[in-house]
């Protein structure tokens, strides 16, 4: 989009531009529906073959408060929500004041004349179109429901704007509200119709998407708790046990809405400790089951995630991290839970912990966790962030038939067992269900308690380094196997910017950025936690400094989380961390320029 | 590494799954269910209800492969290593939630969860209250010595007033818990009482329980002859004290009979003292599975998730 002087044009009709990408700012209350809005333009640019991305803050408050939603639509790949807005629209004076920042400097912002009054200060700085969309909305639906529905009447104006589709917009709509009441429908379309055709004065520039080609490739749209829910479905995962907390509860409201069809259940339990609990006794008694909270949560898991790591048993935990510790930030976006993943609870338990990048990522994230739990029975967490579980974004059409596999369990007898086999060939646990019956008549016990190969208790301290030593052995084995991640970028510099989690995005684009100004900084994102992937030092070996960019405190040692588990594995003084707690995801200028400053 | 290709291997040991037929199984006899030899002191009240949990399983002909013996942590909880069936030793209190994952996964076994008063009343207060409520189908037979005994001797729940530990040097204070009606104010479908030392009563109570469709509840009195010796004596007619059955007139499913049957003073009544039927939660998530598949009917799987994909796009 054009950052051009805010002076009108001297034309009658607004002149038309071809843009490659846009990002939109929605900033109202929570109760405004503005994430329909954002909903809307999400799924169409899916439907258009478009990348997009979204970012949303939410209060933590019972009854709404100011809220934002933002989308990022381009014709080529994106990769972050977007540092800077082309377009704000805002409903209130407060979402003008604390936004209008965020957009760029000669970007539009189109206002609820009904309830803001501009800046004059600003008036220069910003094209200013004011329409009045809360009476426009009353006169649009006859003034039966208020405004409600200036949400759908703004939407209509940013198609106007953006000549965005109408008959998709228009599908999604009815999609969306076609339900028992035709009367929601009609209401709907009659204002979004009426915002489209409104007349908007002072509006000099309208948009036209460049075309994107994604070679027919069907997209689907949605957000990382979403696709987070479904791999877990697609890898065969059939019980689920969880406590509502924020971020994690959609995950759990969509596993018990969806699992019945499956013929699976989702318990919701009277405590953290009990969900994971019932997951372990779910697996145990055959198929990997899931719980999963957000930190308060884990933090009350650890003992039960303790016994898992010794009885061997298969489990997938799922943190949606927020801000911590104690009940902290619950809406914000924290990646503080890596430690406690890593290494949370009483004695050496290893287990394994994965870390998605993206919302498609969620979705095969899940499916990898659920067979690297029955592979290496073992509990696996997937360490997730409150920034990918609300944002939507589009992927490719998985292959479904392809991904979804059937784990139910096998009961046919064998001749005899022994769960912790300390000769066993790939020194790896194998757990029967209980319902195979064993020849020998010796049947096996699951526990945490010390014990040898049948599962019964010893004092002996011997058992107990072999059994350490197994425990912690087929985690090495796991990390063989764990494919060496690729430097984006080139693969020798000046700078190496280590990412993992919800950062990928921000950090490739502060790369691509950096290398366009001729910078030798390159990227590398880990999603593999622990076990760490082998022959990082290699690639560390390429530049001068490594930098670790998360988004948690440096500690009382100046390093981050990651960096901090990076040099004690590396013992390399080349790793140096970027931290930040602000509770909002990295804007791709902030990366820049600090690593910039690195760089110099 | 998104998809598993190859499937896993299922046990490490060597050689064919044998033939085995159901037709020739005799029934189990204690020499084929006990397992590790207990590790509780000579005189201990749980080695009553490990032999009639020997016995339960030869007179009801149940197979190893089909019972399943959950517990948590204490002496009574080492349960699962004397009892040769598919067992699991969970941690502290957790034992109800465990087993619940077990029992709602696997309707075709027998779930049987063992416990003292600590891990049930103290520690697991929270589980024992939901798991009753939820009505989940399972059977739960409390060992309650009154004591902490792996411990050695510390205060539990259940201790009486004025009972010296040593965490209450000068006597305990603190009103102890009435197990029988905290079950049956938590919802529990079947509430009952007997004790280690009445082996016909103890025997009767565990089949009845194993017989009811839910959640059913044994506190049985079960004397630690280390820490508490004596405790139960007013009961055991061997000591001079007296056996007292619940009244033959009794109705086990009016409520508040029942919670006054809870409140007698002594040593109170032994037998079933609540027992209803309610839905349980294993039948309730098996009708909601069962109105949702005619919905799916001949989808595979990832059919049934493409109609929901089909939906995001």
């Amino acid at each position: 989009m054009s950052e051009s002087v805010v002076v009108p044009p001297s034309g009658q009709s607004p002149k038309s531009s071809t843009i490659q990408e846009a990002v939109i700012r929605i900033a109202g209350n929570s109760q405004d529906g503005i994430q329909a809005i954002g909903g809307f333009l999400a799924r169409l640019a899916g439907r258009s073959e478009q990348d997009v991305m979204t970012f949303m803050t939410i209060p933590s408050t019972i009854s709404g408060g100011p809220s934002i939603f933002q989308v990022r639509i381009g014709s080529g790949e994106v990769l972050s929500a977007g540092d800077e807005a082309d377009v704000l629209l805002c409903f209130y004076d407060h979402s003008y004041a604390n936004h209008i920042s965020s957009l760029k400097r000669g970007g539009i912002v189109l206002y609820d004349s009904d309830h803001v009054t501009p800046n004059e200060e600003l008036l220069g700085a910003y094209h200013h179109v004011g329409v009045p969309i809360s009476s426009l909305t009353v006169e649009a639906i006859g003034g039966t429901g208020r405004d409600k529905g200036k949400n759908i009447y703004s939407l209509g104006l940013l198609a106007r704007m953006f000549d965005l589709d109408v008959p998709k917009l228009t599908k999604l709509i009815e999609e969306r509200f076609g339900g028992k009441d035709p009367t929601i429908v009609q209401n709907a379309l009659a204002c979004f119709n009426s915002g489209y055709g409104h007349q908007v004065q002072g509006l000099w520039e309208t948009f036209h998407f460049q075309h994107a080609e994604h070679g027919g490739q069907a997209q689907v749209v949605m957000s990382g708790n979403e696709a987070l829910a479904f791999g877990l479905i697609a890898a065969g995962v059939r019980f689920g046990a969880g406590y509502p907390i924020t971020p994690w509860s959609d995950i759990m409201e969509l596993l018990r809405r969806e699992l019945p069809k499956y013929g699976g259940t989702f318990v919701q339990t009277e405590d953290e400790i009990a969900a994971i609990s019932m997951a372990l006794g779910s697996s145990y008694a055959g198929r990997v089951a899931v719980t999963g909270s957000s930190g308060p949560g884990i933090s009350l898991k650890t003992e039960a995630i303790g016994w898992a790591s010794m009885a061997e048993m298969p489990v997938v935990i799922v943190d949606v991290q927020r801000g911590g510790p104690s009940t902290g930030m619950p809406t914000n976006v924290e990646q503080s839970d890596l430690n406690i993943a890593c290494f949370g609870g009483h004695g050496d338990s290893p287990r394994v912990v994965l870390a998605p990048a993206s919302v498609e990522d969620c979705f095969y994230t899940a499916i990898e966790a659920v067979n690297i739990a029955r592979k290496y029975s073992t509990p696996v967490f997937i360490l997730s962030d409150q920034g990918i579980a609300s944002r939507i974004e589009a992927f490719p059409y998985p292959d479904l038939e392809k991904v979804c596999q059937d784990i139910s369990p096998d009961f046919t007898p064998v001749a005899d067992h022994k769960p912790y086999d300390l000769a066993a060939a790939d020194g790896i646990t194998r757990h029967l269900a209980p319902g195979t019956r064993v020849a020998s008549g010796k049947y096996p016990v699951v526990t945490g308690l010390e014990h040898d190969e049948l599962g019964h208790p010893t004092g002996s301290g011997k058992l107990h380094s072999q059994m350490n030593t197994k425990r912690r052995n087929k985690l090495r084995k796991l990390a063989d196997e764990i494919a060496v991640p690729q430097v984006y970028g080139a693969s020798e510099g000046h700078v190496l910017l280590v990412s993992w989690g919800s950062s990928k995005g921000p950090i490739e684009e502060a790369v691509k950025e950096a290398r366009k100004l001729g910078e030798a900084i390159s990227g590398l994102h880990l999603k593999h936690l622990n076990p760490l992937p082998n022959g990082l030092e290699a690639i560390f070996s390429g530049f001068t400094q490594v930098i670790v960019v998360e988004m948690n405190d440096e500690g009382l040692y100046g390093y981050g989380q990651l960096a901090a588990v990076l040099r004690a594995r590396y013992c390399d003084p080349r790793i140096g961390a970027l931290t930040k707690t602000d509770g909002l995801p990295w804007k791709v200028k902030e990366i820049l320029n600090r690593a910039l400053s690195v760089a110099k | 590494m998104s998809t598993l290709t190859a499937p896993l291997p299922r046990t490490t040991s060597a050689g064919p799954a044998p033939e085995l037929l159901e037709a020739d199984r005799q029934a189990l006899t204690k020499k084929d269910t006990a397992a590790d030899h207990p590790t509780w002191c000579p005189g201990c009240g749980d080695f009553s209800v490990l032999a009639l949990y020997y016995k339960l399983i030869e007179k009801r002909k149940m197979w190893h492969e089909k019972i399943c013996t959950v517990a948590g942590i204490g002496c009574s909880s080492r349960f699962p290593y004397f009892v040769q069936a598919h067992g699991a030793h969970f941690i502290h209190g957790r034992a109800l939630p465990f087993a619940t994952g077990v029992s709602l996964s696997r309707p075709d076994l027998h779930v049987f969860v063992f416990g003292g008063d600590g891990d049930a009343f103290s520690i697991g207060g929270n589980h024992f209250t939901h798991t009753a409520r939820k009505n989940v189908k399972l059977t739960y037979i409390v060992m309650d010595n009154q004591v902490y005994g792996l411990t050695k001797k510390q205060t539990s729940p259940t201790s009486p007033i004025g009972f010296k530990s040593k965490t209450d040097v000068w006597g305990s204070t603190d009103r102890p818990i009435n197990p029988m009606k905290q079950a049956i104010a938590a919802g529990a479908t079947f509430v009952a009482r007997t004790t280690a030392t009445n082996i016909p009563h103890l025997l009767k109570t565990m089949e009845a329980a194993m017989d009811h469709d839910g959640f059913s509840f044994i506190q049985c009195l079960s004397e630690c002859i280390e820490f508490f010796p004596g405790a139960f004596d007013a009961a055991n007619p061997r000591k001079g004290g007296a056996f007292m059955e619940v009244p033959a007139d009794h109705d086990v499913t009016d409520e508040y009979a029942a919670y006054k049957l809870a409140d007698a003073e002594g040593s109170g009544a032994f037998g079933i003292f609540y027992q209803v039927q309610r839905p349980t939660k294993n039948a309730n998530e098996a009708k909601l599975i069962a109105d949702h598949r005619p919905k799916v009917e001949g989808l595979a799987d990832w059919q049934i998730l493409k109609k929901n994909f089909d939906r995001m796009k």
